[in-house]
C-alpha cells in the first residue's frame, strides 16, 4: 500500500532533520536585524570570548518582530539585537520582551541609548544610532547637469523631477523616520505640504528602506533618501555615492536590543547583552562596513562614520512617534493626502 | 488482499495498523525529543521510564498523563474482530468507530492541554485548573494517530465506500488528513486574523471596509493616479498566464513536432529560468534594461534618446515573469502535446482536412487540458511571485509584496495581510473555476490500449515558421540574460569595475585542507548542504502525494470530490509569505511543534508544491483511457497493482515534471521560508537575499550560478532514474524524435525509447 511506504519514507526522512533548536547547555539563540557580516562578526566574537554557542538568525527588524510575536506563546529566540528602534518599542509595548534594568554596562552608554531604554520601561536599549539624510550618485548628477542637493528644501525643486527615490513609509521604518522627522522639523502642516511637493519628484517608493541608495549606487536613480550610514557603506563599497546630511537638521534612528520574554536561555542572553555593549565590541562594526554610531561612549569611532557633531540633530521624540496610534494616524494621512496624488 | 476472505484470524491489514498503533502507544516515545530521534540517544536516557522519553503506556502506568489512557482501550477494541470476515457488519462499523473516536480524542487532548495546562479558559472553568502540561507530540503520537486514520478508512471501505477499495479509501483519507493538518489548519488560523480590529476584537465591519477599500480596487490608472493593488495583480496574472501558455506551447511544438534538430539545447534553455534562484533574473534585467543598464545605455548612445526607467513596473515584471514561468507551461504542455494520438490526426487527414485544419480542429482542442492547466499555473505563479515584484515592481504594487509588507513592514497589520490574502485566494479560485468551465465535460482521452500506430503529421508550414521565429527570439533572449548573469559573477563589481575575478566563488565555496582532512571553509557551504538535503527529501514526497491525488481525482468517483480537488490546490494559491507566517503561528506550540526544525521546511515545500504534481498528473492521466485500468482490474489486479504497473509507467513525464519542479522550488523558494529558516537550517535563498541586501551582488550571483549547475546535474540524474515512457510504436520512424518523451532535461536520454 503506497500510503504505508510513503509514511515510512516520510518518517525516515524527517528523522534526519528532527533536531530542534531546544536549549542545550551554554547556547544562546540570537535574532539579529543588522546586515549579515555584522551579525556574523558578533555571533563568532561572542563564541570566541565566552565559549557559549550562538545560533544566529538574520532577519529585518520587521520580520523579526512578526516572528517574535508569532512565537510569543513558546519563544524560540533569546535575544534580539539590532534593527531600528520602533519595532523594539512596539515589542516592549506588547509585553513580548523582558525588563533588564541593571546591566552593568549602562553607565558607559550615551544618553540617547538610555533614553530609549527608559521610553520602553527598560525592555530595550540603544546599541547604535544613525542619522537620516540622503545620498546622490555623482556621475548621474554630472551627466544630467543637476546642482548638488544640500538641504531638504533642495529636494523639492522641479529640476529633480523623477530623480529621487525613497521607501514607502507604510513598509519601511526608514521612510517612516523621514515622515516623523519632517513633522518634527517643520510642523505637521508644512511637513505635509513639503511631502506633497516631494511626491512630484519621486520616481519610485521602494518597499525596503535602504533600497533607494542601492538603486542610486547602480545608477538607477540619482538621489536616494536613506540613513547616512547606508549611504556611506555604498561609498566605501566603491559606488559613486556622496552622502549628505541635510542643512536644516535631521532625525535619527536608534538601533536597539531586547531580551525576549520567556526565553529558554535567559542567563546566556544577559551575558550576550552585556558583552555586546562593550566598547571593544562596538568598535569593530566598521571592519564589516557598518558605519552606525556606537552607543558606548568609549568606543573609538571610524573616520568614515558620519561625524555626529557636525550634523544638526533634532530632538526626536521616540516615545510619541514610535507609538502605534501616532504612527497609524500619520501613515493614513500620508496615504490619503500624499500617495493618492497624481505625480 | 485475497486473504481478506478467509474467516480465520484477524484481517491482515487491520492487524498491520493495529500493530502500528500499539508500537506508537507502547513502544516509541510519545512526546517530541530534544535530540534527533534516529540517533537513538533516547534508548539510553532512562527509557522507558523517564518522563521525557517514555511511551504513553509507561506514562499511564506511572499514573501520569492519564488523558492518554483511552487510546489503550481504543487500540484493544479491534481485537474483537478476531475471526470475523470483512463483510461482517460489525467489522466496518467497529473500525470506523474506533478510528473516529481515536482521532477525535487525539486532537481534543492535543489542542486542549498545552504548555501551561488547559489551553482554553472555558476548560479551566469546567474542570478547574490543570497542574499538568504537555509538549509537542513525537513519533509515538504520530504512529498512533496514523493507525486510527487508516483503521477508519478500512472500516469505511468495508462498508462499501468507493466500491470497497481499501487502497483508494486509505489514499483519500491520507491526503485529506495531511492536507487538513498542514494546509487548512494553519491557513484558517491565519485568515481568522482578517476579522480582527486593531483593538484585538473580532469585527465584520472592519473586514468589509478593508476588503472594498480604494487601495485594492481603485481604477486610478485610467485617470492619472494609480490602480488598486488587486487590479494590478489580476491584470498582470492574466497577461502572464496567457503569454506563458502561448510560449510554452510554441516550445512544446517546436520540440516535438517540427523535427527540430537541436531540441535538447532548446529544452536546456527553457529549463534554465525555472532553476534560477529568485532576484537573479530581476537583477539581471535591471543590469541590462535599467536606467544605467547596458542595453539602455547602448540604445540611448546610438539613438540619442534620454534613458528612462521604463523597465520598472509592468514591462519589467512581464519580462521577468514570462522568462521565469514559461518553462512551467512548457513542462505541462510537452507531455500533453506528444500525448495527442496520431491516429486522430491521421483520421483527420484521411478525411481530407489540410494540415492547418487538422492542427486547429483536432490537435489543438485535444491539448485543451494542457493549455488550461498551463494557464492556471502561470496565473497562480504570477499572483504569488514575490522576488520579481520586489526588485522590478517600481510603483506597480501587487498583492504578494503588499501582503509581505503588511506583516513585516512598519504598519505591521496582520489583519490587512489576511484581507489581501483573501482577495488573492478569491482570484485564484476564480481562475480555477474558469479553467474547469472551459474544459467542460468533454473527453480528451487519446491514449488507449488499442492500436496506436503512426506519426504526428507535420504542422502547417506557415505555423512552423512562426514557431521557429518566436522560439528562436526568446531562446536568444534567454541566452543573453544568462550570459549576463554569468558575467556578473566573474567581474569584481558590476557597473563599476569590470576586471575579471574568481573571488566571489572563492569566498563562497572555498575548500580548505586541515589536519582533519577536507574543510569546507567557504561562507556558503552550510546553507548549501542544508538546501540540497531538504530539497532532495521533499521532492520525491511531493511527487508521490501529488500523483496519488491526481489519480484519485481523475480515476475515482467519490462524494465531495470537487471540494477535495480545491483543497489540494489551495496551498498553491496562497502566497508564500502567508504560508510562512501561518506555519509559524500554527506549528510553534504543541501539539504540533515544528518551528526551528528541518521538518517544517520539508512540510512547507511538500504542501506548497504538491499542486504541480497534481496538475501534471491530471493533465497526463486524462489522456490515458480508462479501459487500460479496467482491463488490468478485469485480469485480477487490485487498484494498487493497477496504479503501480499500468498507470505509473505511463505517467513518467508527469512524475518527472513533479519531481523536478518540487526539487527546484525547494532550492529556489524564498517568501515562505524566510520565516521558517533557523540558525541550524538556513537556506541558500535567504543567504542570497542577505548578500543582495548587503550589496554583494557578485557573491549572490556566483552562488546562484553554482545552484543552477547543481540543479541541472540533479535533474539529469532524476531523468535517468525515472526513465521515459514508451507509447505504442510511435517514434520508431524518425530518429530525431527518439527522445521526445524526455521532458525537461538537457541530459542525453538513454537510447531505446520507442
Amino acid at each position: 500500500m503506497i500510503s504505508r511506504k510513503l509514511l515510512l519514507a516520510a518518517s525516515v526522512a524527517f528523522g534526519a532533520l528532527s533536531t530542534t533548536t531546544i536549549a542545550r547547555a551554554d547556547s544562546v539563540t540570537l535574532y539579529c536585524s543588522a546586515d549579515e557580516a555584522w551579525c556574523q562578526q558578533l555571533a563568532r566574537g561572542f563564541e570566541q570570548d565566552t565559549g557559549i554557542t550562538v545560533d544566529m538568525t538574520r532577519k529585518s527588524s520587521g520580520e523579526t518582530f512578526a516572528q517574535v510575536k508569532a512565537e510569543s506563546a513558546n519563544p524560540k529566540g533569546d535575544v534580539w539585537w539590532g534593527g531600528t528602534g520602533d519595532p523594539h518599542l512596539q515589542a516592549a509595548a506588547e509585553d513580548l520582551t523582558e525588563v533588564y534594568a541593571d546591566s552593568p554596562m549602562r553607565a558607559e552608554l550615551y544618553d540617547w541609548a538610555i533614553k530609549q531604554a527608559e521610553a520602553s520601561g527598560n525592555r530595550t536599549i540603544g546599541v547604535y544610532s544613525g542619522a537620516l539624510g540622503f545620498g546622490y550618485n555623482k556621475d548621474l548628477i554630472a551627466k544630467n547637469n543637476l546642482p548638488e542637493p544640500k538641504c531638504w528644501a533642495d529636494l523639492i525643486k522641479p529640476e529633480y523631477k523623477g530623480h529621487i527615490q525613497v521607501a514607502n513609509p507604510n513598509s519601511s521604518g526608514t521612510a517612516y523616520t523621514m515622515l516623523a522627522t519632517l513633522v518634527q522639523l517643520m510642523g505637521e502642516d508644512k511637513a505635509f505640504d513639503y511631502l506633497k511637493a516631494l511626491h512630484k519628484n519621486i520616481n519610485q517608493y521602494t518597499k525596503s528602506g535602504s533600497a533607494p541608495i542601492k538603486a542610486a549606487g547602480l545608477g538607477e536613480t540619482t538621489i536616494g533618501i536613506v540613513f547616512l550610514h547606508d549611504a556611506v557603506a555604498q561609498t566605501v563599497a566603491g559606488f559613486p555615492i556622496e552622502p549628505i546630511a541635510p542643512c536644516e537638521g535631521t532625525g535619527y534612528e536608534i538601533g536597539s536590543m531586547s531580551l525576549i520574554k520567556g526565553a529558554r536561555n535567559p542567563e546566556e542572553a544577559k551575558k550576550f547583552y552585556d558583552w555586546v555593549l562593550q566598547a571593544k565590541v562596538q568598535e569593530k562594526a566598521a571592519e564589516v562596513n557598518s558605519f552606525q554610531i556606537p552607543s558606548n561612549k568609549n568606543a573609538k569611532v571610524s573616520d568614515k562614520v558620519p561625524d555626529i557633531s557636525k550634523i544638526k540633530l533634532i530632538d526626536y521624540d521616540f516615545k510619541k512617534y514610535g507609538s502605534s496610534e501616532e504612527r497609524k494616524r500619520l501613515l493614513s494621512k500620508w496615504d490619503n493626502d500624499v500617495a493618492s496624488l497624481p505625480q | 488482499m485475497r486473504a481478506a476472505n478467509s474467516p480465520t484470524g484477524l484481517h491482515p491489514t487491520v492487524l498491520l495498523w493495529l500493530a502500528v498503533g500499539w508500537i506508537g502507544y507502547a513502544v516509541l516515545p510519545w512526546y517530541g525529543l530534544d535530540d534527533n530521534f534516529f540517533l537513538l540517544g533516547w534508548l539510553t536516557d532512562g527509557y522507558p521510564l523517564n518522563d521525557d522519553v517514555a511511551p504513553a503506556l509507561f506514562l499511564n502506568l506511572q499514573g501520569q498523563k492519564l488523558w492518554l489512557a483511552p487510546f489503550a482501550i481504543l487500540l484493544a477494541l479491534p481485537l474483537l474482530l478476531y475471526g470475523r470476515p470483512k463483510n461482517d457488519p460489525l467489522f466496518g462499523k467497529l473500525l470506523m468507530i474506533v478510528g473516529a473516536l481515536g482521532m477525535a480524542w487525539f486532537f481534543m487532548q492535543g489542542f486542549g492541554i498545552g504548555l501551561r495546562g488547559w489551553r482554553f479558559e472555558w476548560l479551566n472553568l469546567l474542570f478547574g485548573k490543570l497542574d499538568d502540561r504537555q509538549f509537542g507530540m513525537g513519533y509515538g503520537a504520530l504512529l498512533t494517530v496514523t493507525a486510527f486514520l487508516f483503521m477508519f478508512c478500512i472500516g469505511l471501505a468495508a462498508r462499501g465506500a468507493v466500491g470497497g477499495d481499501v487502497f483508494v479509501v486509505s489514499s483519500i483519507g491520507f491526503v485529506i488528513g495531511t492536507v487538513g493538518v498542514f494546509i487548512f489548519m494553519p491557513v484558517l488560523q491565519m485568515l481568522a486574523n482578517a476579522l480582527i480590529t486593531p483593538e484585538g476584537n473580532y469585527s465584520l465591519g472592519s473586514f468589509i471596509s478593508k476588503i472594498f477599500s480604494e487601495r485594492l480596487w481603485s481604477l486610478g490608472c485610467f485617470t492619472g493616479t494609480r490602480c488598486g493593488v488587486a487590479l494590478n495583480s489580476l491584470f498582470l496574472a492574466i497577461l502572464v498566464g496567457v503569454l506563458t501558455t502561448l510560449l510554452g506551447l510554441v516550445f512544446a511544438l517546436v520540440a516535438t513536432r517540427t523535427g527540430f534538430k537541436y531540441g535538447k539545447l532548446l529544452r536546456a534553455l527553457t529549463v534554465l529560468p525555472i532553476i534560477t534562484p529568485p532576484f537573479v533574473i530581476g537583477l539581471a534585467i535591471i543590469l541590462l534594461f535599467g536606467l544605467s543598464g547596458a542595453v539602455t545605455q547602448f540604445v540611448s548612445g546610438v539613438f540619442g534618446i534620454q534613458p528612462t526607467r521604463w523597465v520598472y513596473g509592468l514591462p519589467g515584471l512581464l519580462i521577468a515573469q514570462i522568462l521565469a514561468f514559461t518553462p512551467i507551461a512548457f513542462l505541462v504542455l510537452i507531455g500533453v502535446v506528444e500525448g495527442v494520438s496520431p491516429s486522430m490526426e491521421e483520421a483527420s487527414q484521411t478525411l481530407r482536412a489540410n494540415r492547418w485544419q487538422t492542427f486547429w480542429n483536432v490537435s489543438l482542442p485535444l491539448m485543451r487540458p494542457g493549455l488550461a492547466n498551463a494557464f492556471l499555473l502561470g496565473f497562480i505563479e504570477s499572483m504569488a511571485d514575490f522576488g520579481n515584484p520586489l526588485v522590478l515592481g517600481g510603483n506597480f504594487d501587487v498583492l504578494s509584496t503588499e501582503i509581505f509588507f503588511a506583516i513585516v513592514g512598519a504598519q505591521n497589520d496582520p489583519a490587512q495581510a489576511a484581507v489581501l490574502a483573501i482577495v488573492l485566494l478569491f482570484f485564484t479560485l476564480g481562475a480555477f473555476y474558469a479553467q474547469r468551465f472551459w474544459l467542460g465535460r468533454k473527453s480528451y482521452t487519446t491514449m488507449s490500449g488499442k492500436g496506436d500506430a503512426g506519426v504526428h503529421p507535420r504542422l502547417p508550414a506557415a505555423l512552423e515558421k512562426i514557431l521557429f521565429i518566436v522560439a528562436g527570439f526568446w531562446a536568444l533572449f534567454t541566452v543573453f540574460v544568462y550570459a549576463t548573469i554569468f558575467y556578473g559573477s566573474v567581474v569584481t563589481r558590476w557597473g563599476i569595475d569590470h576586471s575579471l575575478t574568481l573571488d566571489h566563488y572563492v569566498k563562497s565555496f572555498s575548500i580548505g585542507r586541515t589536519e582533519h582532512g577536507i574543510h569546507f571553509s567557504g561562507a556558503a557551504w552550510s546553507s548549501f548542504w542544508t538546501t540540497i538535503e531538504i530539497a532532495l527529501i521533499s521532492a520525491p514526497l511531493t511527487a508521490a502525494i501529488g500523483l496519488i491525488t491526481a489519480y484519485l481525482l481523475v480515476r475515482q468517483h467519490f462524494k465531495g470530490k470537487e471540494a477535495f480537488e480545491f483543497g489540494t490546490m489551495l496551498s498553491f494559491a496562497i502566497p508564500g509569505t502567508v504560508i510562512g507566517v501561518a506555519y509559524v503561528i500554527a506549528f510553534n506550540v504543541p501539539p504540533i511543534e515544528l518551528t526551528g526544525t528541518g521538518i517544517i521546511l520539508v512540510l512547507s515545500f511538500i504542501f506548497r508544491n504538491m499542486p504541480v504534481g497534481v496538475r501534471a498528473g491530471i493533465a497526463s492521466m486524462s489522456q490515458i483511457d480508462k479501459s487500460l485500468d479496467e482491463s488490468s482490474l478485469t485480469l485480477g489486479a487490485n487498484s494498487w497493482q493497477t496504479f503501480r504497473k499500468v498507470i505509473l509507467p505511463l505517467l513518467r513525464p508527469a512524475i518527472l515534471a513533479a519531481l523536478v519542479y518540487s526539487f527546484v522550488r525547494a532550492m529556489t523558494a524564498i517568501s515562505a521560508i524566510i520565516f521558517l529558516v533557523s540558525a541550524r537550517y538556513d537556506m541558500s535563498t535567504s543567504y542570497i537575499v542577505g548578500r543582495v541586501e548587503n550589496n554583494e551582488y557578485g557573491i549572490a550571483i556566483a552562488y546562484s550560478t553554482v545552484l543552477i549547475v547543481v540543479m541541472l546535474i540533479v535533474i539529469g540524474l532524476m531523468q535517468l532514474i525515472v526513465g521515459s515512457r514508451r507509447i505504442g510504436r510511435r517514434g520508431v520512424e524518425s530518429d530525431q524524435m527518439q527522445s521526445r518523451t524526455n521532458v525537461s532535461s538537457p541530459v542525453v536520454q538513454p537510447s531505446g525509447a520507442g
